[in-house]
């Protein structure tokens, strides 16, 4: 099921590793990618490579915050809730965007592209209230700032932060 | 505003990366030039360091040299070295400040970490939500590599030494040293309890070495100056080199600074961050980020370090500090705080996973108007049970409630006795 470019990518990265299962959580990335989330198809696939039981993988997969076990949207919005946010005001972050993008606290939009998730301390206190997409990380959040950033990505445009 | 001298932001450029030239232009790589090329032997860089008085900065505080020296001699190869840049303590982001300003004093004190033990790998292990420094760390140990400072037999010695970057799926436990160890390994990430400790059987059983990345950046510069002038950028007798500070919430400039360590907080928040943010009025911060504990405003001319902290009860922990005013309701943070502790639980031991939700649950009824004047014992009683815990993080999640109740019991009985939050609707959380 996963295409032989990827397996051969993923077959030489396993290989560069102290030990297979090293590479666990990057194989898993990889493969997010690619189809978003893991399947179960995914996770059998995977744990051959790495030469774990499927099993043995689950408890990774079910662990970690960003490795996703049901199907996600195209953008995968996590809000910060720890501290410094919550005292910024991040209910309200969450609030504008459940209303704007029509997907609620852990839901998925109806056109398939955003999923919205909360997420601890992500490390941009200085930045509060801040929200991290698919691994990139936006601060100082504003209901005009997030139409700006939710409208570019919708339009598969790049968002520049100095915007 | 004070100025003191800058030694890991010497490089910091306003929205970009130092180069490697840049770094090597400011006295980069002259300590590996000196130390591994020079053929010194580690044991002299484990000397150095110790009577540096460094100590760790990821939260412990504890002595950089002891810990590299703990690796036995007849210890087992090869030896692996992890710098921890997990980094989740709510609050604290100077890791990744670190990465963003000056990677090749990350890279350069990893290596000369590594040869003090006679290390052949290390792991940089990162979060998700720091991607971009990931990306930025990559591309320039690649640099550090084509400029012959990693790889086999650097600067032609007998030493050999790699880095890779590992990425997390994420999670705050990670960053706990042991459960970091097996994160890297593929394991799913509870902590173990010692003995044996990691410099003995860590990594696949071989020696390893867990360092905190300001706590690796500091070593070439401690080489290169000297254990003296390290000691001397302290603003007190007892303490040694310089700290970064990272100030969040109700100031005015909330970022990362340098500064003397032992600075006042007074002066940290008034001079450096611009003093609270307008209409706000200090009411207590957390020093050293989440698993710290609440401090009031008769502390607030306290020096900054491991050691007046550790008198007033609390700990310098990140030094992640975080600011709340007058118009925060404490309660409201501490369940933020305990929810955040509560689902970053591993799950593994029953105190923790239990505990912590009890917790939790009370705090809610509190805020939330179903409190009751039992709840203030209950709490009391479980922030002594989460200490049977098997790792630190339940305990850390105590320390914000105890103090809660400790300095600030009025606000919460007012919030049993009106049945619900005096703040709620001036705070709007």
């Amino acid at each position: 099921m996963l295409p032989d470019d990827l397996k051969l990518k993923l077959q030489k990265m396993i290989a560069g590793a102290e030990s297979p299962r090293e590479k666990a959580i990057d194989v898993m990335f990889e493969i997010q990618e690619l189809q978003g989330w893991m399947s179960d198809e995914a996770m059998v696939e995977a744990a051959v490579l790495l030469g774990m039981t499927p099993l043995e993988l689950e408890e990774l997969a079910t662990f970690y915050d960003y490795i996703y076990r049901s199907p996600v949207g195209k953008y995968v919005i996590k809000v910060c809730d720890s501290t410094v946010c919550w005292l910024e005001g991040h209910q309200r972050v969450i609030d504008y965007i459940s209303a704007r993008a029509g997907v609620a606290m852990g839901g998925t939009s109806p056109d398939g592209t955003f999923t919205l998730l909360p997420v601890c301390c992500i490390g941009y206190c200085d930045r509060a209230p801040a929200m991290v997409i698919n691994k990139r990380v936006y601060g100082k959040l504003t209901p005009e700032k997030i139409d700006r950033i939710l409208d570019k990505l919708a339009h598969k445009a790049e968002f520049d932060e100095s915007e | 505003m004070r100025q003191y001298p800058q030694v890991l932001f010497k490089n910091r450029k306003p929205n970009r990366v130092a180069t490697l030239d840049e770094y090597r232009e400011s006295g980069g790589y002259q300590a590996l030039e000196k130390f591994i090329g020079g053929g010194i032997s580690p044991k002299e860089i484990i000397r150095l360091v110790s009577e540096s008085g460094l100590l760790g900065r990821g939260g412990a505080g504890f002595p950089a040299g002891k810990k590299w020296a703990a690796v036995p001699d007849s210890g087992a190869f090869p030896r692996y070295l992890a710098a921890n840049g997990d980094e989740m303590e709510p609050g604290t982001f100077k890791d990744r400040m670190l990465i963003h300003v000056d990677p090749h004093c990350i890279i350069e004190g990893m290596i000369l970490s590594g040869y003090s033990f006679s290390a052949s790998k290390a792991f940089f292990f990162v979060r998700p939500s720091y991607e971009s420094s990931a990306v930025i760390f990559e591309r320039e140990l690649e640099y550090a590599r084509q400029a012959g400072f990693l790889g086999n037999n650097i600067l032609g010695a007998d030493f050999s030494f790699d880095i890779v970057v590992h990425r997390s799926g994420g999670r705050y436990i990670c960053g706990e040293a042991s459960a970091l160890l097996n994160a890297i390994m593929g394991k799913r990430a509870n902590p173990i309890k010692p003995p044996p400790y990691a410099t003995e059987k860590g990594l696949w059983d071989k020696p390893t070495v867990v360092n905190n990345v300001e706590t690796l950046a500091n070593v070439p510069h401690i080489l290169r100056n000297g254990p003296e002038w390290f000691k001397g950028l302290s603003a007190t007798p007892d303490g040694a080199g310089t700290k970064i500070y990272c100030i969040s919430g109700k100031v005015k400039v909330p970022g990362a600074v340098e500064l003397p360590m032992g600075t006042r907080l007074s002066e940290i928040i008034d001079e450096h961050c611009g003093g609270m943010t307008p209409g706000s009025e200090f009411k207590a911060c957390l020093p050293g980020g989440a698993s710290t504990r609440f401090m009031r405003r008769e502390h607030y001319d306290i020096r900054m370090d491991f050691e007046d902290l550790k008198t007033i009860g609390n700990r310098l922990g990140t030094a992640a500090i975080m600011v709340f005013d007058h118009k925060t309701c404490l309660v409201g943070a501490t369940l933020n705080l305990v929810e955040f502790f509560a689902r970053e639980s591993c799950g593994w031991c029953t105190p923790c996973r239990e505990g912590l939700p009890y917790m939790r649950d009370l705090l809610w009824r509190i805020e939330n108007g179903e409190g009751e004047e039992e709840f203030i014992p209950n709490l009391r009683r479980l922030c002594k049970e989460v200490w049977n815990s098997y790792c630190a993080l339940a305990p850390g999640a105590a320390e914000p409630v105890i103090s809660l109740l400790d300095f600030f019991e009025d606000e919460v009985r007012q919030h049993i006795s009106q049945k619900g939050c005096p703040f709620h609707a001036e705070a709007g959380h």
